[in-house]
């Protein structure tokens, strides 16, 4: 992998930093008017979500990471590995518990994820940002009761549990946003 | 990209911001000069990189392409004018520096710089404290040694620590990195520690001036007469931004070749040109410059800190994107 020399940095720029492949968040100059000049960057370790401040002597160089991300359809877990498959060309990629994560909980077959791979191998898997998925369990609400105050749980299909409004039974199928884990409305409105 | 990227409120604001300096210095019987932006010598500094030009050959007195440099700062010239005897002279000019531009750095901006012949370096400090407190409105400035801050920020003393014990610091600091574990310059080292620990709690609430900077970083300041550890230079520093850097300056001219001439053997040691060494400003230290201190102030920044704003090209009417 090519090496980047600080001038080249900025934001979106995948380094080797620590060992680990990371991202850069924000890149600035620190420059005195007199003396050496340093670049202050705050990167995102891609494995381990940890997000820090690391400065470089301006003119150094660092190692590119090989890292790229690719949209993939999700297809079934085996216990354990995660397979993905690109539906242009019908490759498949297993993706082990470490990448999937807590994301474990939104994945659904058919949808499609972005796989982050690092030389080739998955290091995060991203789940859409809004999934439908079917509630399998939970309390039956009052009827009549539509005003939703504070709703109640609901176990899904993939065994997520969101909080959903009372008037939601089991068998329909929500709209959750996966960033915030948050119910967003009924499915298809 | 046509646009300015300063509003023209800010336009008006900066305006009146330059009227202002100029009659603060009015007042002061302070001589308003310009000097020229090409020059046929440049800075040695190893951390100033000019930009360079060619006077056409056929211009030229010898009929050779003549390398001709942007000032990075009008010091040398201003300093001819001081051995010439103008007095105390300002100048609000532009500077050029062949680097990259980021949030607070345009290759092209704008610079106050003065001189005053028989002040010393506090006298001058009392000087900008007044300016700035004229300008911002700030409260007067906190003033202390470049040592006393690395003892009470970081309890290490920069004057006498080892490259390990500075190393050791950062390392207590997690900010270890694969690069410093290899750095044995002292000074950048320190530079690193400055920019990272002591920059960022420093001048927060009221501007701050730190001073007697390591002689290895005296630039053109004279050495302390009391410790030659330390130069008579120091800096300004407000809201995580440098300001203003400033000497009791160096006049003695024998002094000033060595520095120029040890400048151009670690550009030669880190790959970097040599410079042409400015023998007019040599030559006007030998004639005799007297006792004087000089100040550099960037006045875009400060005109950032008026306005509250968060890039430089907030206050240019058009920055290195729109030129």
């Amino acid at each position: 992998m090519a090496n980047f020399s600080t001038n080249e940095f900025k934001a979106g720029l995948k380094l080797m930093i620590d060992g680990e492949p990371c991202n850069i968040l924000e890149n600035e100059l620190v420059k005195p008017g007199k003396g050496q000049a340093f670049n202050r960057v705050k990167i995102r370790k891609l494995i381990s979500g940890k997000v820090l401040e690391k400065t470089f002597k301006s003119g150094e160089s660092v190692e590119g990471a090989d890292v790229m991300e690719t949209d993939l359809a999700y297809l079934y877990n085996d216990g354990e590995f995660w397979h993905f498959m690109n539906n242009d060309t019908f490759e498949q990629l297993a993706a082990d518990a470490k990448a999937v994560g807590d994301n474990e909980k939104w994945l659904k077959d058919g949808d499609m994820c972005v796989l982050t791979l690092w030389n080739g191998t998955p290091i995060t898997v991203t789940p859409p940002n809004f999934v439908e998925l079917e509630v399998t369990e939970t309390d039956p609400g009052l009827k009549g009761d539509t005003a939703g105050t504070g709703g109640k749980p609901a176990t899904l299909v993939t065994g997520a549990v969101v909080r959903v409004p009372l008037f939601i039974q089991i068998g329909e199928v929500v709209k959750v946003d996966t960033r915030s884990g948050e119910y967003v409305s009924r499915a298809g409105k | 990209m046509w646009q300015p990227s300063a509003t023209i409120e800010t336009l008006k604001v900066r305006a009146d911001f330059i009227a202002q300096i100029r009659r603060f210095f009015a007042e002061r019987k302070v001589l308003e000069v310009e000097t020229p932006a090409l020059s046929q010598a440049t800075v040695t500094d190893i951390h100033l990189q000019s930009f360079t030009t060619k006077l056409a050959a056929t211009v030229s007195d010898d009929n050779q392409a003549q390398a001709l440099y942007l000032q990075t700062s009008p010091e040398f010239a201003m300093k001819r004018l001081l051995a010439a005897g103008s007095g105390a002279i300002f100048q609000i000019c532009k500077a050029f520096r062949n680097e990259e531009q980021g949030r607070y750095h345009n290759p092209e901006f704008t610079m106050l710089e003065w001189y005053r012949p028989g002040f010393s370096y506090l006298q001058l400090i009392d000087e900008i404290d007044e300016l700035v407190c004229c300008l911002l409105g700030t409260e007067s400035a906190q003033l202390i040694s470049y040592q006393q801050i690395f003892i009470d920020i970081l309890g290490i003393d920069p004057l006498t620590a080892s490259s390990e014990q500075l190393k050791q610091v950062i390392s207590k600091h997690q900010q270890m990195s694969d690069w410093l574990e290899k750095e044995e310059d002292i000074d950048t080292l320190l530079q690193f520690m400055f920019a990272t620990f002591i920059e960022p709690s420093i001048g927060q609430e009221r501007p701050c001036f730190i001073y007697h900077f390591p002689a290895s970083q005296a630039a053109l300041a004279k050495l302390a007469p009391a410790d030659k550890r330390v130069a008579c230079r120091f800096e300004l520093y407000y809201r995580n931004m440098e300001l203003a850097n400033g000497f009791d300056e160096l006049t003695n001219a024998s002094e000033q070749r060595l520095r120029f001439e040890q400048d151009n053997r670690q550009r030669k040691a880190r790959n970097l040109p040599e410079k042409p060494l400015d023998e007019r400003l040599l030559a006007a230290l030998e004639h005799g410059l007297a006792d004087c201190s000089g100040v550099a102030l960037g006045i875009d920044r400060l005109l950032m800190l008026k306005l509250n704003k968060t890039e430089i090209k907030d206050v240019l009417s058009f920055d290195l994107h729109r030129c």
